[in-house]
Formats: structure tokens, sequence, C-alpha cells
């Protein structure tokens, strides 16, 4: 196949050097950091925290998708797979082992991660469009064990979980205090992918993604670095997943269903990928349409259809991307 | 000893026709995709949205005009495959010289369109249809189980239509200009073959195909919005485990994991639903390039 990988349409070339300022991030990055962490700081007193929650959930499965197609050029079309068991382990883990919500959702982070190394590692054999449909395949495997395994209760889900305390001291049943633990939880695993992308290791994953044989020439071991940021996508993608059972109460089969793998790809898409602020704006504007379009039933599927399509068709950039471009920026 | 083995067989036949009538279903579909991908390079993820139309096609048919099945069975897949005409022309055709991830991209975006469309309009429960009279009559008795006709026909009728397109594609002149096309498109296109023409016709066919497996499929499973996506994505499962190389490998391993699958219904049943993924899984490891593919 000749295109093994996807450089994202419309990412500026790297700025030089000599614009790269604190960490890693342009000042516009830095900027538009700054009125993230601002939003998310305001927001909760503006706006519903059990949605805000939510969001934040999605916004961070949604930033680990992106590491994969936006930094390496891997479509995986499964990623429900890791965030449904990171949100069944973790349910089960607060629920029947009574473990405080941290170490749930780092359980759930875990077991994400195990299952991305397994199937990451039969995935990469194959490339581009194979490698979306082996993802889709292997996710829907998990979704079937996922209906037949005791410990997810099947059709009903895992329920009533616990939000417990944090550390086994501060008690979560309040929203905003599991409001400030999630905030701080996505801002983390939001710098941790800043983070991985502007090491020298995510640097080879972008000449990955830009020219896989060049790489291969060059002495990397591309398979390898494509595993280890498939573990760390599938892991990151297992805490969202863990983060979410705790913060809705609820694990259920939507959780790994094959629309869950879609909707996180038309988040990365709407928003922009290979941006970093990208996820985050796709992430917000799709949940927000769920929940004040619930009420419309399956038109929001149709919607969703709709803007996949004219995303592809017509805005291929996405929102981040198209603002950058305007701004002539890198965001 | 041979009593017990005569009841095993009892129990296991209806299992295993039915992963017969299955792996029809899979054979018919992975064609089509494989058709499709060999042309436009586009996997096309509407395929089972493709298929659930050609079954609702059929039913509208039928109640709202009063067309019965075997008219339906040359209605349904020219209406659907015009369908495909609109879609490939003003959509599809413009991403030719993207990558080809977004031509999986669109079409799921068009899967979730139709489908969701369908759940407004027909809900989500199944509709029924029932088969034609001609194949409703009393099974066949085999002595060891009874055979309904039905599922006789669905079984033959693509076989029938798998060898049919392997010998359009194999052995005739079009056949040939479409297996040229796939390997250099610019070279045929300069030999004065109308090659943007022939590759709209091609995704017409193929979707024209997914609407036959459709119309096939309405009397045995109920015709509901869902019908296609829970199909499509064991398709994929099949079209990664043949290799997209060839028509008669995707033909062949559509009906051998359709039938895998009804054996491990009564040996483990648990297993009966993931098998094909876990074979998947296997073949992946041994020979990444799937068994019948080029590397």
């Amino acid at each position: 196949m000749a295109s093994a990988t996807t450089a994202p349409p419309g990412t500026p070339a790297l700025p030089p050097v000599a614009a790269q300022s604190f960490l890693g991030f342009t000042r516009a990055q830095a900027i538009a950091l700054l009125l993230m962490i601002a939003a998310l700081i305001v927001c909760p007193f503006f706006l519903y925290p059990q949605f805000l929650m939510k969001l934040l959930c999605f916004a961070l499965f949604a930033c680990a998708f992106n590491l994969l197609i936006g930094y390496v050029g891997l479509l995986s079309f499964g990623h429900a797979a890791y965030f449904g068991m990171g949100s069944y382990v973790a349910a089960h883990a607060a629920k029947v082992w009574g473990l405080t919500p941290e170490l749930a959702i780092l359980l759930g982070g875990a077991s994400g991660a195990v299952l991305g190394l397994a199937f990451g590692w039969i995935a990469i054999r194959r490339q581009g469009i194979y490698f979306a449909m082996i993802t889709l395949a292997l996710a829907q495997m998990v979704y079937f064990f996922c209906l037949q395994a005791p410990f997810t209760h099947g059709e009903d889900g895992i329920q009533a979980i616990p939000r417990g305390h944090l550390l086994g001291l501060i008690d979560l049943r309040a929203d905003m205090s599991l409001y400030w633990f999630i905030a701080g939880l996505f801002l983390a695993g939001f710098l941790l992918i800043h983070r991985i992308i502007h090491s020298p290791f995510g640097q080879v994953l972008t000449a990955i993604r830009e020219n896989e044989p060049r790489a291969t020439s060059l002495g990397y071991r591309t398979d390898d670095y494509k595993l280890v940021a498939f573990v760390l996508s599938a892991g990151i993608a297992g805490i969202a997943g863990g983060a979410k059972s705790i913060v809705v109460g609820i694990a259920t089969l939507t959780d790994v269903h094959w629309t869950m793998s879609g909707e996180v790809v038309l988040m990365s898409l709407l928003g922009g990928l290979g941006t970093l602020f990208g996820p985050v704006l796709g992430a917000a504007t799709i949940v927000s349409m769920q929940t004040y379009l619930a009420p419309f039933g399956a038109w929001v599927t149709v919607i969703q259809g709709c803007i996949f399509v004219l995303c592809v068709l017509a805005f291929r950039a996405g929102i981040v991307g198209e603002i950058g471009r305007m701004l002539r920026v890198r965001l | 000893m041979l009593e017990e083995l005569l009841f095993q067989l009892e129990m296991s036949a209806p299992q295993i026709v039915l992963g017969l009538v299955n792996g029809a279903f899979y054979a018919l579909l992975s064609l089509g995709l494989a058709v499709i991908f060999g042309m436009l390079n586009v996997i096309n993820f509407a395929h089972g949205a493709q298929f659930m139309m050609g079954a609702f096609v059929a039913w509208m048919l039928l109640n709202w005009l009063g067309i019965p099945y075997w008219g339906a069975l040359v209605l349904s897949p020219l209406i659907v495959g015009a369908f495909g005409v609109v879609l490939e022309r003003t959509m599809i055709s413009r991403l030719y010289k993207l990558d080809h991830l977004y031509g999986l991209l669109l079409t799921f975006g068009l899967a979730l369109i139709i489908e969701g469309v369908f759940r407004n309009q027909f809900g989500s429960s199944g509709l029924p249809y029932s088969p034609p009279a001609a194949l409703t009559g009393a099974p066949i008795d085999l002595g060891f189980m009874m055979l309904p006709k039905y599922r006789v026909w669905v079984v033959v009728a693509a076989m029938v239509i798998c060898l049919a397109t392997w010998l359009v594609i194999e052995k005739t002149r079009l056949g040939a200009y479409l297996r040229a096309a796939t390997e250099n498109a610019p070279l045929v296109q300069a030999f004065g073959v109308n090659v943007p023409r022939m590759i709209t016709l091609t995704y017409a066919a193929g979707v024209a195909l997914a609407a036959l497996a459709g119309v096939l499929a309405a009397p045995i499973y109920s015709v509901n919005p869902g019908m296609g996506s829970s199909f499509i994505i064991t398709v994929f499962a099949v079209v990664v485990i043949g290799g997209m190389g060839s028509i008669l490998g995707s033909v062949i391993t559509g009906f051998g994991l359709g039938l895998v699958e009804g054996l491990t219904k009564v040996v483990y049943p648990e297993a009966s639903a993931t098998v094909i993924f876990v074979i998947m899984a296997i073949v992946l490891l041994a020979r990444p390039a799937g068994l019948f593919g080029r590397a």
C-alpha cells in the first residue's frame, strides 16, 4: 500500500526552533493552554459539573486517539475497546474490590494498556486501511467478550459505582470535589501527551508518519515505536474510560460498542487531526451536541454522520486546524 | 457408537446449515467489498448500510407497491445501485487523490446517516418479510434433518452469484478492462477506455451486490436498521483473513468461515460470536497478507 501513513492535511510546517518556547509550547499554544486552564477553572461555576466532567473524560479519550492518528498516522477504528475495558475494570475495582477512585482509574488505564499491547502487536503487522479494519474487528471481539463475561453483567452493565474517597481521604461525593479531581486528571493526561509528542521519541513518531521507509532506513525499528505509541494511546484511553465510569457511575456495553470508536474518530476529525487542542474542542462539541440534542433520538446519529461527511469533504483540517491556518500559527 | 454419531449429526446439522447461510452472506458482502476496493481503493464502510437498504427496499416494494420477492430480487439491487452511483459521483469521487483512510471515514459517515434515517422512519425493531410461496412449502426431509427450502435457495443463489461475478471479472472483455484498470488506470485510459465511468459502475455493481444479499437476507433475518452494521464488522474480519487480492479467495473464505462459525456453535457455543476474530488474529500472526492476499 502506497500510503501507510496519513499526514493530516492542513498541518502547518514545523515552526523554526527559535519559535519554540517554554516546554515545547509555541507562543500560540501557550496562550491557548492558559485559556483552556482558565476555562477549566471558570466553567464549573456556570455549567453543570456532571456534564463538564463527562466532557473532560471524552476530551482525554480523543487526545489519546489523536496521539495515534495525528502523530503516528495510524487510524485505530477500535479505540472503544480500550476505553470500555478501562471503564469496566475501574468500575469493578471501585465497586467490588472497594479500591479508591485513583487506584481504580489507574487499574483501568493499565488494563487498557495491556489490551493495547496485545492488539497493537497483532495490528501493526498491516498498514493503512487494513490496520483500521483489524483494530475494528479486534474491538468487536472485546464487545462480544463484554457481552458474555460475568463481571460486566451483560446488558445491565455495572451500575451504582461508588465515587469513593480520593487517596482514601477526600470525599468525592460532592460534584465539585470530583470535578477538581477529574480536571486535574485531564490536565495531567493532556500535558503527558504533549510531552510524549515533543520528546525525541515523539519526533521519531512524526518521522514515521511522514515517511516510514525513510525512518526505517535511518535505523529506527519503526514497528517498536508504533507499538509503544499504541500502548500509550490505549493506556490513556483506558484511564479516560475509568474516569468516565467513576463520573457517570455506570459502565455499560455502549462504552465498548463500535459506535463509540466512531465517535472518538469524529471528535478528533472535527477538532482537527494532529493538532494539540483539536480533540478537546471536538469532544466538547460532540458531547454538547449529544447532551442538548438528546430529545431528537436517532437524528443525533444522522447529524453525526453529516458532520463526518462534511469534515471529510470540505473541512479536513478541522476547527482548530482551520483557526491555526487563518492565524498562521500552530495550535 | 454409530447411533451416537448419527445423533450428533442430527443435533449439529441445523447449525452447520445456518453456518453455511451466514457464510453465503459473508461471501457476497466480502466479494462486493473486494470488487470496490480493487477499483476505487476505498473500503466501503457503507456496505452494511446498503445491505440493509436492499432488504428495506424489498420490504417497501412488497408492502407499498405489491411487487413480490422475485421482482424485488431484480429491482432492489438496481435501485440501491443507482443510489450508489449518486454517492460515488457526488462524494466518493472527490477523495481518490487523498489518503485511502478518508474514503473509510466518508463511507462511515454515510453509513451513520443511512442507518439513522431508517431508524427514524421504521424504528429499531424488525419488520417481517415472508419468503416467496415457492420456497416456503414443507422442508426437504434428508432423513437425519429437515432442510428448509429457503435456506437451500440462499446458499445456492449466493454460490451462483459469486461464480457469475468471478466469470465476469476473469473471463470477459469487460472484466479484462476492469483488471487492467485496477493495475494501471492511466494506461487503460490512454487506450481510450472511459475509466471514471468504469469506476462509477464498479461501485454501483458492488453496492448492488450488497443490496442483492440484503434481499436474500430479508426473509431469514428480520428487516431492521441494525442488520447491516452487525454483519459488516465480521465481514471486515473475513476480508482481512482472505486478503482482498483474489475474488475466488474472498468467496471461499466467506463460506469457510461461516461453516467454522456454525461448527463452533455446536462444539463451544460461547465462542461462536468471537471465533472469526480469533481466526483473524491467528492468520495475521502466521500470514499477515491474508490467506489469498499478496504481500
